[in-house]
């Protein structure tokens, strides 16, 4: 009797060391953490565990993760639908990882501590964000040889733009339709303080404006995938950052054919 | 002149993206540096006629180098500090003037763009991967001294 609650309880852990390494894994592909520093992570918060043998597939849609025990090997699949950038929950996620490593926390107290980080929503507020975005693009104006002339125009256009693309898709979870509104925006407001005297370069106001919302993490990383050997993340963050270039292209394609 | 406008540009911008990336307050005037460090690199670099290829891993390189200094520093993920500072290298101008070419139904000049601005962000990788391998490098030969 002793001996079968001994093993029960034994299963059990396995499975909450699994789901303390998906959880970890999960919110820190959310989060817009590279590909190999989740499979890392994983497997360290499994080792840390004692688990000596564990295997994690991660891609951008997808973790896949299974850990060898006495028992038959477990395999867990969770799925990612969407994916943002959260700089501070990849940061947390990573000090709870050294903290297990060092064996600070144990299995329920980790497990805990995630699930708080998860569901936490610790974002600048919306305005300093939409605010960040108006100030990116003035400075980007600026550093692609744009002219004083152009600064306002450029803060008022990249701080719409940038509060579209949210406004959009909440509306509608389409991202793609998010980005093409917002371009579009953009580049209707760009003509139109042009047009109106307020402005002197259409083009340099919208590529200023058009920045916060360019996938240069997407593309880079994209890049730095496939030469690190994650070929599918590799292809699949370029496709995704293909899209969204695509998306902003064709909405500033939209306002130069027609108007 | 021009310089100073730069470097206040570059760094406010970097800082900025930092905000919308939701890093973490005492990492956003790190960020706001590497990515002013890296693009001044870049707009010398450049100004004074080096291709912009080279100039891009270059400047690549050095954000990378910094950023692993202050993730070690400051025990932190080393992508907070290089998603920033690459930003400003992005080349968003030149795939914009892509698209528009595109649309223009110029295609000549569409796809030559497209791939100069498929160049940038693949020599963006390079330098970033450039300063991984010397770390790695390093730090392997650090382990051999010890062992």
């Amino acid at each position: 009797m002793d001996h079968e609650l001994d093993i029960e309880q034994y299963l059990e852990e396995q499975y909450d060391i699994m789901d303390v390494s998906l959880l970890a894994g999960k919110i820190m592909l959310e989060s817009g953490a590279e590909t190999y520093r989740v499979e890392d992570t994983m497997m360290r918060i499994a080792a840390s565990y004692g688990i000596k043998e564990s295997h994690s597939y991660v891609t951008p849609t997808g973790i896949m993760f299974s850990i060898e025990t006495d028992e038959p090997t477990k395999t867990k699949l969770m799925r990612i639908s969407n994916r943002t950038t959260d700089l501070k929950k990849v940061m947390l996620v990573n000090s709870t990882s050294r903290r297990i490593a060092k064996g600070e926390l144990d299995v329920p107290q980790a497990y805990r501590i995630l699930k708080r980080i998860y569901a936490s929503d610790e974002t600048y507020s919306l305005k300093t964000r939409i605010a960040a975005a108006s100030i990116s693009s003035g400075c980007f104006l600026m550093m692609f040889q744009g002219g004083w002339v152009d600064f306002l125009p450029a803060v008022i256009a990249g701080g719409i733009g940038f509060a579209s693309v949210g406004y959009f898709q909440e509306l509608i979870s389409i991202k793609f339709f998010a980005e093409f509104m917002a371009s579009l925006i953009i580049g209707v407001l760009a003509l139109l303080f042009v047009q109106l005297g307020f402005g002197l370069q259409p083009d340099k106001i919208i590529i200023g404006s058009v920045m916060p919302l360019v996938p240069g993490l997407l593309i880079t990383n994209a890049v730095r995938d496939l030469i690190a050997g994650h070929l599918i993340s590799g292809l699949a963050k370029g496709a995704e950052a293909f899209l969204t270039a695509f998306a902003i292209g064709s909405g500033i394609a939209v306002v130069v054919t027609f108007l | 002149m021009t310089i100073v406008v730069q470097l206040i540009t570059s760094f406010i911008a970097a800082a900025a993206f930092a905000v919308i990336f939701n890093a973490p307050k005492e990492s956003l005037i790190k960020c706001g540096f590497v990515g002013m460090l890296g693009w001044i690199v870049y707009f010398i670099l450049s100004t004074e006629g080096i291709d912009i290829v080279p100039a891009t891993v270059a400047a690549a390189f050095l954000i990378a180098v910094v950023s692993q200094v202050y993730a070690k520093m400051y025990k932190a993920p080393v992508i907070i500090y290089i998603v920033a500072g690459i930003i400003p290298l992005v080349p968003g101008g030149m795939a914009y003037d892509s698209m528009r070419y595109f649309v223009t139904n110029d295609y000549n000049m569409a796809v030559s763009l497209a791939a100069k601005a498929f160049m940038v962000s693949g020599s963006i990788a390079m330098g970033i991967v450039l300063s991984e391998v010397i770390n790695q490098l390093l730090r392997q030969s650090r382990l051999k001294r010890i062992g």
